[in-house]
């Protein structure tokens, strides 16, 4: 399993050789430090914990710093789990290159939060009617259900609310470019999230 | 945003020729056909530049045979071997929408002849 953690940094275009204008999404990949070791005899799984990005000395609290102390990597700002089943050590360094160009990878991240919104932009309904003698109808979201039986709403009637910060993958994103000096991996299409969001990268589990 | 600043600036053409809206360009278009790869010119108006950095894009309007043809180019699109400019025009903003509407005489743009005020008219097509 492949597998990377990194950080949206925007979106802009790349002309291909032949002068194709290319969508792609820029990513700062990695470095990703490996902090600790899941193993099936001591956790009942396999996976390493990867450290990636960094934050003031000051903000680490002094059980962030044990732990780190214990795997004798500097500190880091973000910890996740990811699956792996190679031959790696604590310490070493998961970098970006272990990606390709032409490479299908999915992408896991927050999406962007949305706020309160109404059935229209959330669910995609019809809203109401202008004409035919409405009034203060044209976004509302219409019947919540039938009258004396149930005499209730059943659970699950799509209504306004809060939208968005949903933890979406898209899936099978081609690897535009791979920058392993500036660290920076390029998808073409877009991806979940703002600015500075937190992305993880794996290869794709899709078959061709 | 620095970062992706640095990665556009390099596929970012470095001699691209001043021009604004209102001239009159040569656009040298490479054009694939089969494994064959030939040059066309596209000669008209600029009517209008928008974005920036990478994404830079510019129109250019010509009438060809009687009908309005705009083409809209990426600036720093690989397939654009180059442009000329033939002309400079003395236009008082960037979009030039405008000129859809019109033909004929209205549908001119008049020559900037100076870098301050071109008070010379000169002829020519939209």
């Amino acid at each position: 399993m492949k597998e990377l953690i990194g950080i949206k940094l925007g979106m802009t275009r790349i002309f291909s050789s032949d002068g194709e204008a290319i969508p792609v999404s820029v990513i700062e990949a990695g470095p990703c430090v490996i902090v600790a070791k899941r193993t099936p005899e001591k956790h009942g799984y396999r996976a390493i914990q990867v450290g990636f990005g960094t934050k003031r000395n000051s903000l680490y609290n002094k059980p962030e710093l044990g732990h780190f102390k214990k795997s004798a990597v500097e500190p880091k700002r973000h910890l996740k789990e990811i699956d792996y089943d190679g031959e790696l050590e604590v310490g070493a360094e998961l970098k970006v290159d272990i990606f390709k160009k032409g490479e299908k990878v999915d992408i896991t991240g927050i999406s962007k939060g949305l706020g309160f919104q109404g059935v229209m932009r959330r669910h995609n309904f019809g809203g109401g009617s202008s004409t035919h003698g409405q009034s203060d109808r044209q976004r509302s979201p219409g019947s919540i259900g039938s009258s004396s039986y149930p005499s209730r709403t059943y659970p699950g009637q799509r209504m306004a609310g809060k939208m968005g910060k949903d933890r979406i993958t898209v899936l099978n994103l081609e690897v535009a470019q791979v920058l392993s000096e500036q660290n920076l991996l390029l998808v073409r299409g877009a991806i979940p999230g703002k600015k500075g969001t937190l992305i993880k990268i794996r290869k794709t589990n899709r078959k061709r | 945003m620095r970062q992706i600043d640095q990665l556009e600036k390099g596929y970012m053409k470095d001699n691209v020729p001043a021009f604004k809206s209102g001239d009159t360009v040569k656009v040298h278009v490479k054009i694939k056909e089969g494994d064959k790869e030939r040059i066309q010119v596209f000669q008209g108006t600029v009517i209008g530049r928008r974005g920036g950095g990478l994404g830079e894009t510019f129109t250019v309007r010509k009438i060809s045979s009687g009908v309005g043809v705009e083409r809209v180019f990426p600036l720093h699109s690989p397939n654009i071997s180059k442009i000329e400019r033939l002309r400079q025009g003395k236009v008082r903003r960037n979009k030039l929408y405008y000129m859809r509407k019109l033909t004929g005489k209205s549908a001119r743009i008049d020559e900037m002849l100076s870098e301050k005020e071109g008070d010379t008219k000169e002829k020519s097509k939209g």
